[in-house]
């Protein structure tokens, strides 16, 4: 099993902080920016387009010294349903997670419909997820369901 | 906490009774004095003149004051204001807020944004409710009773709200039977029909506009438009089909009765007009005392 991991991982390991694996390799960079990675000053490595059998390509994200509350990395569920999280304790993983889709989306997805107020003033979106798989989201002002494939992030 | 009524869901069972109530009330006394000293803003930021006329007609039977616009081009959006500028500087003048915006959601927005009470007079294609409520009105005058109806919605399924938010309200009411009657083009969306199947509610579909009316207790007509349709030919082929006609309504049940939203085009030929079963210009009137019910019930003036 061990040996397995390391044979998959291509990006050096850390000692402390979490991984976060198997996010779809085109939204590496809205993962980042999600979690606001590009404004925080820890160690960071990422690797993409890495082979995987879930996912085809894959990407990964390993930040140093970071361990994400529910709330802040539930919000990458929308993008990157499958990413699992190994919190790393002293090389070792102490814990794996996975994600889960809120039951509320604020600010993070663009409504589809053209023809709503949020796509012509600059208004905070607001969601309530109605399923999630496969992904609804409701729109709390215009009231029209964006799904997985209208599906735009921010 | 202010009330607003921005979707049909926003009020319960209970305000809609309370809505039917109030409605029967204005009806019996329409020129009452709630409103004097009051200011309401009727912002309409697309054209309306029908909706328009008739909140500005229950404002006034109110007794209140009104500013406002018509229409966006002479309002201060022509300049490039946004609408949460707009709405706060409003909500500083007014009691209550009006209003109709082509954009969806607008009016949710608009209640956010305002200290004052917002009631939405139709934002785009999303809701319409004082629409819904004065439909529900209509029926409970025809019909006696807003429960155990059969209720069939003829036309335009798919994005005509007031067909929506119709059926939402009444699925909150006893017994109901929907029957619904569109091109494949206009099918009521999925949405809808898996709403009723979790309460329960029975409700059949049919392509076609024939004696199947006669179950029928209320009859709600909408326009089929031709810019709904990718493929013109579709809407030839179907525009001639949902047109009801006097002959048609010889076999229905002596207490049925026509409700259209308006305007129409053709799809209610003239000769129904003369029939005792048209309702559709009785229903435009209900639109006033319905509405002085909205404002009454929203300001907490009876």
């Amino acid at each position: 099993m061990e040996e397995n991991i390391k044979k998959k991982l291509k990006v050096s390991a850390i000692k402390n902080g979490t991984v976060i694996d198997h996010i779809p390799a085109r939204y590496l960079f809205n993962v980042i920016h999600m979690l606001r990675l590009d404004k925080i000053e820890n160690q960071i490595t990422f690797g993409t387009n890495l082979e995987s059998e879930k996912l085809g390509i894959k990407a990964i994200i390993k930040v140093s010294d970071k361990f994400f509350e529910d709330d802040e990395i539930n919000k990458i569920a929308l993008i990157a349903p499958h990413a699992k999280l190994n919190i790393i304790r002293d090389y070792a993983v102490t814990e794996k997670k996975v994600v889960e889709i809120p039951s509320q989306v604020v600010g993070i997805v663009r409504c589809f419909n053209p023809k709503c107020i949020t796509n012509s003033e600059a208004i905070l979106t607001k969601f309530t997820v109605v399923s999630k798989s496969p992904l609804a989201l409701k729109c709390h002002y215009c009231e029209k369901i964006t799904d997985q494939e209208h599906l735009q992030i921010k | 906490m202010k009330k607003d009524l921005i979707s049909i869901t926003d009020y319960t069972k209970e305000e809609y009774l309370r809505i039917m109530e109030l409605a029967a009330w204005f009806e019996k006394n329409p020129n009452q004095d709630l409103l004097g000293g009051k200011v309401v803003a009727s912002l309409f930021f697309e054209p309306s003149t029908r909706t328009r006329l008739s909140f500005e007609t229950a404002i006034s039977r109110l007794g209140g004051r009104i500013i406002g616009f018509a229409d966006a081009g002479s309002s201060s959006v022509a300049k490039g204001e946004t609408l949460h500028d707009t709405i706060r500087m409003i909500s500083n003048y007014a009691d209550l807020i009006v209003m109709r915006h082509p954009l969806e959601g607008a009016a949710r927005y608009a209640a956010e944004v305002a200290s004052i009470p917002v009631i939405n007079a139709g934002d785009g294609a999303n809701q319409h409710p004082t629409q819904t409520l004065l439909d529900m009105y209509s029926i409970l005058k025809t019909q006696g009773t807003l429960d155990n109806l059969n209720i069939f919605m003829v036309g335009d399924l798919k994005y005509g709200r007031t067909v929506h938010s119709l059926l939402m309200a009444m699925s909150e009411f006893e017994n109901p039977i929907f029957n619904f009657i569109a091109p494949d083009e206009l099918l009521m969306p999925d949405e809808y029909k898996m709403h009723l199947r979790e309460k329960g509610i029975r409700y059949y579909e049919h392509r076609e506009f024939t004696d199947i009316i006669s179950a029928a207790d209320i009859i709600y007509m909408t326009r089929v438009q031709k810019e709904r349709f990718s493929d013109p030919i579709e809407y030839e082929k179907v525009k001639n089909v949902y047109i009801l006609r006097e002959s048609m309504l010889r076999n229905t049940k002596p207490n049925v009765r026509v409700l259209h939203p308006l305007p129409r085009v053709n799809e209610i030929h003239p000769d129904v007009d003369k029939s005792e079963k048209a309702y559709y210009f009785e229903q435009a009137l209900n639109g006033v005392f319905t509405r002085e019910a909205i404002i009454a019930h929203t300001l907490n003036l009876k």
